[in-house]
């Protein structure tokens, strides 16, 4: 297809499935958080504003959930369908990671997502919450055991080689691999910014929109709460992240800073704009900070660390993707820690409900989380390149041995089947979100979720559709 | 000898297996099942008696998949990689599935038909294209050099073909006595009528697919037609016999469980006797699961979290099962 390699396509095929996947556990992570704090405060509070918005959540979460199981059981077949030669030389590792993930989050997940979703009614308080509850750890169970997996795809460890496969022998070593507790932190904290960023923006839109309540208010309140605190971490997270990146794998670190080569004596600059040149092993049109390379990364002014001309050019990642994918996700990390600056400014009064120029950049800040995971993964894992598992199996090698017939069936299908499918997915839930909590909403039980006959429904769907339209047309 | 690691891993993925083609048999059988209930509210019914559980009932497919992965990587890679196309087309039918559960109800009244059309879709290929891969299995897979060494279309034949209706109408005999023991009413009564003749069919295949393996494959019919397995294995066709008997008969008089009771017998002696005639191979016809082993550091650490871990999910499964419990009604909707 297009003249492209079995390898190349079955690259694609995974950077697509998995791309798509991704964006949902991390709404998920967050969601199953956030539905648990605003269960236990309704528990607590009796406050009803709190479980209204559990009940308009639930059911985004509900929509967001199956979309990211049916996603997800393509990646836990796909090591096996296309890279067969990955699977039998890891598999020993990578493989009871996973079925640990499997037993201890996916089932839980699923055991206590029925009562979750479904039994509002049929079980007492306390066990919907204990059922929230396990829900929620079985997500951050479950992001664990996978990004050890993934980790120590980056920074092997705990191993023997015998007979060419890869031979656990210290679990320990394999689990809490040199780059996990990083990686871990890193990819929990960009799920709860993301989620936060999505309810933010969903309140922004309501409030925009003249439609106000107690509800929508302290959604955006909690949001923006969560942003203040969080985004700063993440920055720290981050750049204990590159450390431990510059130590174990300095080829992605010199992709990232667009580092070719260290001169004696001086400090790396902070490039911060170029066009990496491959061929030309050099960075084109590269605006630069004196020394901030080196201080970020050894955290001294003249200290030096590894160009990427000190390595053979095939060992080398492409480097333009990665030095831009990075900057992507820095950058839009910059500008949440500045939302929620800006939210602190706001919080006398209640100007964070009404300043329209804070609401609107609030809207637009709505899907940068997911795009800085995306940004990030595209960092960690093309920098990761030539590597399947780093230093160990070249991803040329890993590959099944596919026609590249099958392959661009199976692309395309992917394709086709994920954009149709997913795309209306998204829709619908937008569509769920800019209906927006109602008060008194969790009066009837839940109300339209999954399983749900949606004419039972309060006729507010296309009431409330009309009404927004008639107070956009307004505004 | 120490403890045979390989031996107990594939008694679980056994097990797991069967859990999902039983549990997820039944949900992708009311998707089979669609067609033959038009009137809406029939269909919203059908979906809410396991809208609640699908989603555990699916993630023992994934732990199929998982386990192979942790105990014979060399199978989860050849086995995987030889059946490429049925298992895609398999997971781009459980996506359209799995999705209707939830847009169906969240979708504008004028766009529901779609997402009807993507479970009914859905359920079929995923059963049928399972059904192609477990034919495809049973017939043989070349491996030379720990890689497959077929071609990719070969799944495309006969057996493997008829093995996908064999598992469409098995799914759908589950999915109609489940509803049998969910529902009431027409709903039930058209289901009491339809378990009928599904079951003559599949038991068409049953005995198609005795017939047919040992014929086509020597080592089959060495394995069930010597002596003295003979002996052994004959309470595996006369239970059969036993169960469609009983099945038939329950299905006169009011019936409630009995008919998915008698059914899940089925399942259960069908598969067994699949892994009575492919034993010990795990990649027929060569590899034994002996040779397709993982290091027994990976077979051991995971098996300990299996064993510790998966009663606790039987547990806390049959406690979703149990809040469920009882008859769905039209517009009952759990709450």
């Amino acid at each position: 297809m297009f003249g492209l390699t079995a390898l190349e396509l079955a690259r694609a095929q995974f950077a697509f499935t998995v791309s798509f996947h991704i964006l949902f556990p991390a709404i998920t992570i967050g969601l199953a958080a956030y539905l648990v704090v605003l269960e236990g405060l309704w528990l607590r509070t009796r406050q009803t504003l709190y479980r209204d918005l559990y009940h308009f959540w639930s059911k985004v979460f509900a929509l967001n959930f199956g979309m990211g199981v049916v996603s997800g059981l393509v990646m836990s077949y796909q090591f096996g369908t296309n890279w067969s030669f990955f699977s039998d030389f890891a598999g020993g590792v990578t493989g009871p990671l996973l079925a640990y993930e499997v037993l201890t989050a996916f089932f839980l997940e699923a055991g206590f997502l029925g009562v979750m979703l479904f039994g509002w009614n049929r079980v007492g308080p306390g066990l919907h919450f204990f059922s929230t509850l396990m829900v929620s750890i079985g997500t951050l169970i479950s992001t664990t055991w996978i990004l050890s997996s993934n980790s120590w795809m980056q920074t092997p460890a705990g191993f023997e080689i015998i007979d060419g496969r890869a031979v656990p022998m210290d679990w320990l070593a394999v689990i809490f691999n040199p780059s996990f507790p990083y990686r871990l932190l890193h990819m929990t904290v960009a799920a709860f910014l993301a989620t936060a960023l999505f309810v933010a923006a969903s309140a922004a839109w309501q409030l925009l929109r003249g439609r106000d309540n107690p509800a929508i208010r302290k959604m955006l309140s909690m949001a923006m709460w969560m942003l203040v605190v969080v985004a700063p971490i993440q920055a720290v997270i981050g750049d204990f992240h590159g450390l431990n990146t510059l130590k174990h794998q300095p080829t992605k670190i010199a992709a990232m800073e667009g580092h070719w080569e260290n001169h004696p004596g001086e400090g790396v600059p902070l490039v911060v704009f170029a066009w990496p040149d491959e061929e030309r092993e050099e960075n084109r049109f590269a605006i630069e900070i004196p020394r901030l390379g080196s201080l970020i990364l050894t955290h001294s002014w003249d200290g030096q660390f590894p160009g990427l001309k000190e390595f053979p050019r095939e060992d080398r990642p492409p480097v333009a993707v990665v030095f831009w994918s990075f900057r992507i996700m820095v950058g839009l990390g910059v500008l949440m820690i500045l939302l929620g600056a800006w939210s602190l400014l706001l919080r006398r009064g209640d100007a964070l409900y009404r300043s329209r120029l804070f609401l609107r950049a609030t809207l637009w800040m709505g899907p940068t989380g997911l795009i800085a995971i995306l940004a990030g993964w595209f960092t960690t894992e093309v920098g990761r390149q030539p590597w399947v598992v780093y230093g160990l199996q070249r991803t040329a090698d890993a590959v099944s041995n596919h026609g590249a017939l099958p392959l661009a069936i199976s692309l395309a299908l992917f394709v086709i089947v994920y954009f149709v499918v997913f795309g209306v997915g998204i829709a619908y839930m937008l569509r769920l979100v800019r209906k927006g909590p109602e008060m008194h909403e969790g009066d009837t039980g839940l109300v339209g979720g999954p399983g749900h006959d949606r004419q039972q429904m309060r006729p507010i769907s296309a009431a409330t559709d009309d009404d927004l339209n008639t107070a956009a047309a307004r505004s | 000898m120490g403890i045979d690691f390989s031996l107990i891993w594939i008694l679980i993925i056994f097990f797991g297996v069967m859990m999902y083609v039983v549990m997820d048999g039944f949900d992708l059988g009311i998707g089979i099942l669609f067609p033959f209930a038009s009137d809406r509210h029939d269909r919203d019914v059908m979906m809410n008696t396991v809208a609640p559980v699908w989603d555990g009932n699916e993630t023992w497919l994934v732990l199929g998949g998982a386990g192979l992965l942790a105990a014979f990587p060399l199978v989860y890679s050849v086995v995987l990689s030889a059946l490429y196309l049925p298992l895609i087309f398999m997971l781009l039918g459980l996506i359209l599935r799995g999705v209707a559960f939830e847009f169906r109800f969240k979708a504008p009244d004028h766009e529901r038909h779609f997402w009807d059309k993507a479970f009914i879709v859905g359920s079929i290929s995923a059963a049928f294209f399972q059904g192609v891969a477990l034919g495809a299995y049973i017939e043989g897979i070349p491996v030379v050099n720990r890689a497959f060494a077929g071609g990719a279309f070969d799944w495309f034949a006969p057996f493997p073909l008829f093995a996908g209706l064999g598992v469409v109408v098995t799914y759908a005999v589950l999915g109609s006595t489940w509803l049998i023991l969910k529902t009431e009413g027409a709903l039930q009564a058209a289901m009491i009528r339809l378990t009928g003749p599904l079951l003559w069919a599949m038991i068409a295949f049953i005995v198609a697919v005795s017939i047919w393996t040992p014929l086509a494959h020597p080592g089959i019919a060495a394995r069930w037609f010597s002596w003295p397995n003979m002996l052994w294995f004959a309470p595996v066709p006369l239970l059969v016999v036993f169960c469609a008997v009983q099945l038939l008969r329950s299905l006169r008089g009011e019936p409630h469980a009995a008919p998915f009771i008698y059914v899940l017998g089925l399942v259960f002696l069908g598969y067994t006797g699949l892994a009575i005639s492919v034993w010990p191979m795990i990649i027929p016809p060569d590899i034994t699961i002996w040779q397709a082993a993982a290091p027994p550091q990976s077979q051991g650490f995971a098996l300990v979290g299996a064993l510790f871990i998966v009663p606790f999910i039987l547990m806390y499964t049959a406690w979703s099962y149990y809040v469920f419990r009882g008859k769905v009604r039209p517009g009952d909707g759990y709450h």
